[in-house]
């Protein structure tokens, strides 16, 4: 159980903005990105979460292994929290939810449709997410934003059970979760814009 | 998949989902059309089944920008190309959900809104039969037409504009067939002609819309 990320170039736009990205996730491992806003942390969760091609290199053991959560959450707020879950898991393939709504404790808000939620509830509900879709490599994008503190730690306690289980995590954050992980700043890899030529040059 | 349909029929049964938007612009259409062409019974009842044919199509596209703009806008889209059902499904569901809750309707409200228009006695059941056999296209069409245009800002002009060439020839074959049961002729012909393009386009179009959306997700 690893993924594995060599020489692996990304671009937003059809500008390159990461080059020669390498690094290797092994089951029970967690690696946090770093990075200044606009480093590319997004788009190269993406291009590994499976939403967009690499411009070069190759990313093993990504291929329905993950589960994404990104800035949006996905959430329907005419449902209720529960037909969300429920909606999700029967997606993937599973049946309980009780496992998630118990690890971010959202028995209380089970009934309440997602549009009445405040924002950090509905983070949870997207987190929570995570744990229904029973995927062993969780990439996560900011996970922790509009999450108060008591709710970073349910979220921190979710990611060492996920671990503990045998999974991994690659999560782009800035703040510290008090996970045992390694640390990954892209900010070295930034790609320079002219390296590639640009795809319709020829045309011009 | 089954859960996508029945989360997409549920939603859209629910408040602010939009289900029997495009039935009551259907009524709409068929109710101001006698006022504007004039109260005579035998013309209404010469261009009733060409009327019916329009406003049910166009009824069909009022609601088409919706199909995927809200999944895109709640980051749902994004989750369900990385889960395990293939974005062609997705679309193919999406499209069924979509049929099921503006297609469907249109075809069981027709008889009732041909009268309205004075539609000749032997026409109400290929009538039926022909928006049966047609709005399952114009749903996948349109499923196919918002994949294209989907994360486009105010996207639903270019997609009435990309999708309407699209539906002719299904209005062309559709209506044909309507007006030649209206009239007592034999619709075998066009309707055989309907029911080949819904089938082409039913086989094909998830595959087109599934590999535009993939682009587009990028």
């Amino acid at each position: 159980m690893e993924l594995t990320v060599t020489d692996l170039a990304v671009g937003r736009g059809g500008v390159p903005v990461l080059a020669g990205v390498s690094f290797a996730l092994a089951a029970g491992e967690v690696l946090v990105l770093r990075g200044p806003n606009g480093a590319g942390k997004t788009t190269l969760l993406r291009c590994i979460a499976g939403l967009q091609e690499p411009m070069a290199g190759q990313i093993a053991g990504a291929e329905d292994r993950i589960a994404y959560a990104a800035h949006a959450d996905g959430l329907k707020s005419a449902l209720t929290v529960a037909e969300n879950l429920a909606f999700w898991a029967a997606v993937f393939g599973q049946s309980g939810i009780d496992q998630a709504m118990t690890a971010f404790d959202l028995h209380d808000l089970q009934d309440r449709r997602a549009g009445q939620l405040s924002a950090g509830q509905k983070r949870r509900l997207g987190l929570a997410r995570l744990v229904v879709t029973d995927r062993p490599v969780w990439v996560l994008d900011e996970p922790t934003v509009s999450l108060d503190a008591a709710s970073v730690a349910l979220f921190a306690d979710a990611v060492r059970a996920h671990l503990a289980a045998g999974g991994a995590a690659l999560i782009a954050t800035h703040i510290d979760l008090g996970l045992d992980a390694g640390v990954l700043d892209v900010a070295p890899f930034r790609a320079r814009v002219d390296a590639v030529r640009s795809s319709d040059e020829a045309f011009l | 998949m089954r859960a996508l349909l029945l989360r997409d029929l549920r939603l859209a049964l629910r408040a602010g989902g939009g289900f029997g938007l495009g039935l009551a612009f259907f009524l709409i259409v068929i109710v101001l059309v006698p006022f504007s062409v004039g109260p005579a019974a035998e013309l209404l009842g010469r261009i009733a089944p060409g009327v019916l044919w329009l406003g049910a199509l166009l009824a069909c596209l009022l609601s088409l920008d919706r199909l995927l703009a809200v999944d895109w806008e709640d980051g749902a889209l994004d989750l369900l190309a990385t889960s395990p059902l293939p974005l062609e499904g997705v679309l193919a569901i999406k499209a069924v959900a979509h049929w099921i809750t503006t297609g469907l309707p249109l075809v069981v409200a027709a008889p009732v809104f041909g009268v309205l228009l004075n539609l000749a006695s032997p026409g109400y059941g290929v009538l039926v039969l022909s928006l049966l056999l047609g709005t399952p296209a114009l749903s996948m069409i349109g499923a196919f037409g918002a994949a294209l245009t989907v994360g486009i800002k105010r996207g639903g002009l270019l997609l009435s504009l990309l999708v309407l060439p699209l539906y002719v020839p299904i209005l062309i074959f559709g209506a044909e067939a309507a007006r030649r049961g209206a009239e007592g002729l034999d619709p075998t012909t066009p309707l055989l002609m309907l029911a080949g393009i819904t089938g082409v386009v039913l086989a094909l179009m998830p595959f087109a819309a599934g590999a535009v959306l993939r682009v587009n997700l990028r």
